[in-house]
């Protein structure tokens, strides 16, 4: 009897738990899953209004590969990527291990100033650093005033230091997001290990390389498929730093996929193939990482 | 000796580091009080050119409205935000079964899936329900995301069993244990995820501009039309920008630790 009582009460939990988690879940399905879905049926038309669709198949996936600007595309996105990402990543760690230190005084001050850059909307820092790096900016006033250039450069008029000034400005914006993080997993880490190191006579690097850097390697992970999940999207940057310019020599996959599906002609099913081929790729570099993370 | 000149190294390091950090947000406030022919000269001090700035800015942008614009957003997506996702992440918790893990399991999937993949559906599906130019078709694809309720049902590990069974007692309803019991104890949670929401709210660009296409502009959007024209008033940009950064710098400095918790708490063990 009182055996069948507690059944039914903890089915009725059951029940209320399910009812609990419905709103969210089913938003989730509503706005991820589903579009995911609808976008992969759209890529297989063509045609650029609903009433002239037809129905084309895998056309549209084989013309992605033909296609000389998303071929650039990727290959700045993924020049970003390899660049950016590790440099951010490693001088993180190095920041983080730093603040973590027992004697390192004005602590708060530092991790204040190297987080700050985070509270700055994308746009907005896009700006300043476009502002900063034009023509008759900043930089070319200093390089000048320092006599090290002798006439105003054109950074953003240039495949390559447009990509830089690209790369310097991420690193401005997440070095600091992502030193956060290891910080938070220093601090979990034992003091007394580091004690226990020193006594023993190791240096300030082999205590990193021995002790700090294995211990934080699932925040490594983490870390790292987020950053690529960022990289991976980037837009705002791309779209007010330097208009994916010159040309499409700094233009990102998200930039490109906004352009052709909003901008002159727009074309929604091609930008649903590119944004499919892009969510393949994201879903292969995760198992990817997953995978390496796990190895080691 | 070695070791002191070690950690001298250690200051200077931490120093350029943070210079670089600040340095463009200050050059941001003087080219914000500074005329144009100034800024080109490389002015390094505050001006005294702040008002004659936001008369050129006002000129060229309806900078309130969109900051209305902007806060709606933010405060709409965080107060739905923290409502669906922080009872999700406790129904997830206290209501734990095998089921609710393999949900779980599917919805950490969305996490992985770039907002570039779903944009264009999106946007077919919301202008088919004519909510294009709606500021509640900005809100709803960014309510719910698996990274909350991860945080939230963090939390509820945390929360001790004895309260609810107490309650339960008592005759208090599981949705009132919820509201009355669990809310007023994660208080620093709910910080924590609302400066989060609110910020990422706050400078969301790419969709906001894909489904507010003409008559609504958000901050981000009104700072980025000021350099697509032919103004090239650095002064007036700057004053643009400085003013969609001060919210979030504001929410930064009140709520730094809590934004600090937020973004690794739901990774914390």
């Amino acid at each position: 009897m009182d055996k069948k009582k507690g059944l039914t009460l903890s089915g009725k939990h059951n029940l209320i738990g399910w009812l609990f988690l419905l709103p969210a879940s089913l938003m989730i399905f509503w706005m991820c899953f589903y579009p995911i879905v609808r976008g992969f049926i759209l890529s297989l038309y063509s045609g650029k209004t609903p009433a002239t669709m037809i129905f084309v198949g895998f056309r549209n996936y084989a013309r992605i590969f033909n296609d000389a600007n998303f071929l650039l595309t990727i290959r700045n996105t993924f020049i970003y990527l390899i660049v950016q990402v590790p440099v951010m990543l490693l001088l993180a760690i190095i920041l983080a291990s730093m603040l973590n230190s027992k004697d390192l005084k004005l602590k708060g001050i530092f991790r204040t100033a190297i987080f700050l850059p985070c509270a700055v909307s994308l746009v907005a820092y896009s700006i300043i650093f476009r502002s900063l790096f034009a023509t008759d900016g900043l930089i070319n006033h200093i390089l000048i005033s320092a006599g090290i250039f002798t006439e105003n450069y054109n950074w953003l008029n240039n495949g390559l230091t447009a990509k830089i000034v690209i790369i310097v400005a991420l690193l401005w914006r997440w070095t600091g997001y992502n030193m956060i993080f290891f910080l938070s997993a220093l601090q979990n880490i034992d003091y007394s290990i580091y004690e226990a190191a020193r006594i023993d006579g190791a240096g300030a690097f082999s205590q990193f390389t021995r002790i700090t850097a294995p211990l934080l390697k699932p925040m490594i992970l983490l870390t790292a498929i987020m950053s690529t999940n960022g990289t991976l999207q980037l837009f705002d940057e791309s779209f007010n730093l330097t208009r994916g310019g010159p040309g499409k020599e700094t233009m990102t996959m998200s930039h490109y996929i906004y352009e052709t599906a909003f901008q002159k002609s727009p074309n929604l099913p091609y930008a649903s193939t590119i944004s499919y081929v892009i969510l393949i790729m994201v879903a292969v570099i995760a198992v990817l990482q997953i995978k390496v993370g796990d190895k080691r | 000796m070695k070791r002191k000149a070690v950690s001298g190294l250690r200051y200077v390091f931490l120093t350029i580091v943070s210079l670089f950090s600040v340095f463009p947000l200050y050059w941001m406030l003087i080219a914000a009080t500074n005329k144009n022919a100034d800024i080109i000269r490389g002015a390094l001090l505050p001006g005294l050119n702040l008002v004659e700035n936001y008369k050129t800015m006002l000129a060229s942008q309806r900078i309130w409205p969109a900051m209305r614009t902007s806060f709606l957003i933010a405060l709409g997506t965080t107060l739905i935000a923290l409502l669906v996702c922080s009872i999700a992440g406790y129904g997830f918790e206290i209501y734990h079964s095998r089921n609710k893990d393999r949900l779980m399991t599917v919805l950490l999937m969305a996490m992985m899936v770039p907002f570039a993949a779903t944009m264009i559906p999106l946007f077919q599906m919301f202008s088919s329900m004519r909510m294009i130019n709606n500021i509640f078709a900005v809100i709803l694809p960014t309510v719910s995301t698996p990274f909350l309720i991860m945080m939230f049902r963090q939390s509820a590990r945390s929360f001790p069993h004895d309260i609810i069974e107490a309650a339960r007692i008592d005759g208090l309803a599981e949705i009132g244990i919820f509201f009355r019991m669990f809310f007023p104890t994660m208080r620093s949670t709910y910080a924590a995820a609302m400066t989060i929401v609110f910020m990422n709210a706050w400078n969301n660009y790419l969709w906001p501009k894909i489904i507010l296409q003409t008559d609504v502009l958000t901050m981000p959007m009104a700072v980025s039309n000021m350099i697509q024209g032919y103004l090239t008033d650095y002064g007036a940009i700057m004053t643009a920008v400085l003013i969609c950064t001060l919210p979030t710098v504001i929410v930064f400095f009140v709520l730094q630790r809590s934004f600090a918790e937020g973004i690794t708490g739901s990774v914390k063990q």
